[in-house]
C-alpha cells in the first residue's frame, strides 16, 4: 500500500499541497483527478520522488520514502514503472532499446532472454513489427503502448501513470485506459494514475481522489462519483452540457 | 536631492551586486553537487562503456572534419602574416616555419580548438541534456533509479577527455602542413627553411603543455555545457538559452584558465 501523510509542497512560495493525507489500496487502479493546475502532477511526482515534498511523509508498505537516501531511494525506484503525461521515450534509442534499457541496466539476463521479455512486453501492448522504430516514427498511442511496455518491463509493483490519455483520440484513450486496468490486474500492481479524463474515471477508477485547489476534497469509487453531494466534484463530473442535463432527467 | 538619488542609485548597485554573488555561489554550489553526482559508482560498467563509446564516436570522431579545415587554414594565415610582417633581410626565412610551430603549438590548436568546439560540442551537449530534461527523459532515468547526472554526463566527459588531446595533436599536424602548403605556394618560403624552421630549437614540452592545457579545456566545455542543459527549466526557449549560455561560459572559462595555466605551465 502507499499512503501519503499531511504532505505539503510549494513552489516559490505558492503552495500547490495542502496537508494531503491519503492512501492508495493495493493491486488496484487508483486515479487522483482533478481540474487542470489542481496539483495532481505535482501530488504524483512527490509520491514518486521526483519533487522532494515540503513537509509530510510518503510511505511504500513499511518503508518511508521520502527519507531515504539516494541509494536506497534507487532501490525502490527499481520497482517503480512511470508513464509520463509525453510518453519521455528516448529519442535516441529504438522502440526495442527503449524497453530493453531498464533491463540491460538493472539485470543480468543474457541477450536472448532480454529480447524474449522486450517483445513479451510490446505483444502485450499490443506492439508488432515496430522493434527498429524510433519514437519519432511512432504515433502518440503507440508512444504511450511503449512507454508502458518499458514501465512494465523489470515487473514493477507500482505504476505511476501522469495523464495517459492526453493528446489521444477517445478511441485510442479507452484502449490505453483498458491496457492500464488489465496491466494492474495481471501484475498485481498498485497503479496510481492522474487523470481529468472523465471517460477514464468511470471506466477503471476503483479508487477514486478528488483534488481541488491542492486540498483532498473527496475520496470514492467510480460507483459513488455520479451521487456525490461534493459542490466541487460535482462541477467536474458534470461540467458538460450533456453531462448535466443527462443529471437534471435522472433526478 | 542629488545626493539622494546617488544614495538610491548606490543601494540598488549594493543590492544587484549582493544578489549577483548570492546567485554566483548557489550556481557554484549547484555545479559541484552535479559534478559529485556525475562521479558516483556507475550503475553498471557495461552499459557507461557502451555509451563512452558511442560518445567517443558523436563528439569526438564527428568533429574531426571542422578540427581539420579550421587547422589548415589558421596554418596557412599564420604562415603569411609572419611571412609579410618579418620582410627584413635581417632575418632569417627559416623564422617563418619557427613562429608558425610555436603559435599552433602553444595557441592555437589547443586554445582556438577548444573554442571551436566549445561552440560546437557545448552547444550539442547542452540542448541534448537540456531537451531530455523538458520532455522528461530524465524525469523518467530518475524513476527507473539511474543516476541520470552520471549516466548522462560522465561518457561525454570521459569521451572529450580521451578524444580531444587527439584531436589537439591532428590540429597541430594539419596547421603545420597548412602553413607549410600556403608558404611555398606563395612563394614567402622555400620548403627546405619552412622545414627547418619547424625543426629548430623544438622543445617537445610544448606539446606536453598544449595537450595538459587541451585536457582542462575538454573538462570545462563537457561539464559546463551539461550543467547548463541539466538544470533547463521551462520549454524551447529556455532550452536555446541553455545552449547559449554553454558557449559563452565555456568560452569565458577557457580563456581565463589559459592565462592561469600559461603561468603556471610557462613560468
Amino acid at each position: 500500500m502507499i499512503r501519503v501523510k499531511n504532505l505539503e509542497k510549494s513552489f516559490n512560495n505558492i503552495v500547490v499541497l495542502h496537508d494531503i493525507t491519503v492512501s492508495f489500496e493495493p493491486g488496484k487502479t487508483n486515479l487522483i483527478i482533478g481540474r487542470s493546475g489542481s496539483g495532481k502532477t505535482v501530488l504524483l511526482k512527490s509520491i514518486a520522488g521526483l519533487h522532494e515534498p515540503d513537509k509530510g511523509e510518503v510511505w511504500f508498505e513499511n518503508i518511508l520514502f521520502n527519507k531515504l537516501d539516494f541509494n536506497s531511494k534507487k532501490e525502490i525506484r527499481k520497482e517503480m514503472g512511470m508513464l509520463f503525461q509525453g510518453s519521455a521515450l528516448f529519442d535516441s534509442l529504438t522502440v526495442e532499446q527503449n524497453v530493453r534499457f531498464p533491463l540491460d541496466m538493472f539485470t543480468n539476463k543474457s541477450p536472448e532472454e532480454k529480447i524474449e521479455r522486450v517483445n513479451f512486453c510490446l505483444n502485450r501492448v499490443n506492439i508488432m513489427n515496430a522493434n527498429n522504430l524510433f519514437p519519432s516514427e511512432l504515433s502518440g498511442g503507440m508512444k504511450k503502448r511503449v512507454a508502458i511496455a518499458r514501465a512494465i518491463s523489470l515487473n514493477p509493483k507500482y505504476l505511476f501513470c501522469d495523464e495517459p490519455n492526453s493528446g489521444l483520440d477517445p478511441m485510442t484513450a479507452i484502449l490505453i485506459d483498458d491496457l492500464i486496468k488489465e496491466l494492474t490486474e495481471e501484475f498485481c500492481m498498485t497503479t496510481i494514475v492522474n487523470t481529468h479524463d472523465m471517460n477514464s474515471v468511470l471506466e477503471i477508477g476503483e479508487k477514486i481522489v478528488f483534488i481541488h485547489e491542492g486540498f483532498i476534497s473527496w475520496e470514492g469509487n467510480k460507483n459513488e462519483i455520479l451521487h456525490s453531494d461534493n459542490e466541487f466534484l460535482n462541477e467536474f463530473v458534470f461540467a458538460n452540457t450533456l453531462a448535466k442535463q443527462l443529471r437534471s432527467s435522472d433526478k | 536631492m542629488h545626493g539622494k538619488v546617488n544614495t538610491v542609485n548606490i543601494c540598488i548597485f549594493g543590492c544587484n551586486k549582493m544578489q549577483f554573488m548570492l546567485r554566483f555561489l548557489s550556481q557554484l554550489g549547484k555545479y559541484f553537487i552535479l559534478l559529485k553526482k556525475v562521479f558516483s559508482k556507475p550503475e553498471k560498467a557495461s552499459v557507461y562503456y557502451k555509451q563512452t563509446m558511442s560518445e567517443l564516436i558523436y563528439l569526438g570522431i564527428n568533429s574531426i572534419g571542422i578540427i581539420t579545415i579550421i587547422s589548415f587554414f589558421m596554418g596557412a594565415v599564420i604562415t603569411l602574416q609572419t611571412a609579410y610582417n618579418t620582410e627584413n633581410p635581417i632575418y632569417p626565412t627559416y623564422l617563418i616555419g619557427l613562429g608558425c610551430r610555436d603559435s599552433i603549438i602553444l595557441e592555437f590548436s589547443s586554445t582556438i580548438s577548444a573554442l571551436i568546439l566549445a561552440g560546437k560540442v557545448g552547444s550539442n551537449i547542452a540542448s541534448e541534456i537540456g531537451t531530455m530534461r523538458v520532455t522528461e527523459q530524465i524525469d523518467a532515468l530518475e524513476m527507473m533509479g539511474v543516476n541520470s547526472a552520471s549516466y548522462l554526463i560522465l561518457p561525454k566527459i570521459i569521451a572529450t577527455l580521451i578524444f580531444n588531446p587527439i584531436l589537439t595533436l591532428i590540429s597541430i599536424i594539419v596547421g603545420i602542413t597548412g602553413g607549410w602548403i600556403a608558404g611555398v605556394l606563395a612563394g614567402v618560403i622555400t620548403s627546405q627553411d619552412f622545414i627547418y624552421g619547424i625543426q629548430y630549437a623544438f622543445i617537445p614540452y610544448y606539446i606536453t603543455y598544449s595537450l595538459i592545457k587541451t585536457l582542462v579545456f575538454a573538462f570545462i566545455i563537457t561539464s559546463v555545457s551539461a550543467f547548463q542543459g541539466y538544470f533547463v527549466d521551462g520549454g524551447s526557449l529556455e532550452v536555446g538559452r541553455a545552449s547559449t549560455k554553454a558557449v559563452v561560459f565555456s568560452s569565458v572559462l577557457i580563456l581565463m584558465s589559459n592565462v592561469i595555466l600559461t603561468q603556471l605551465l610557462l613560468s
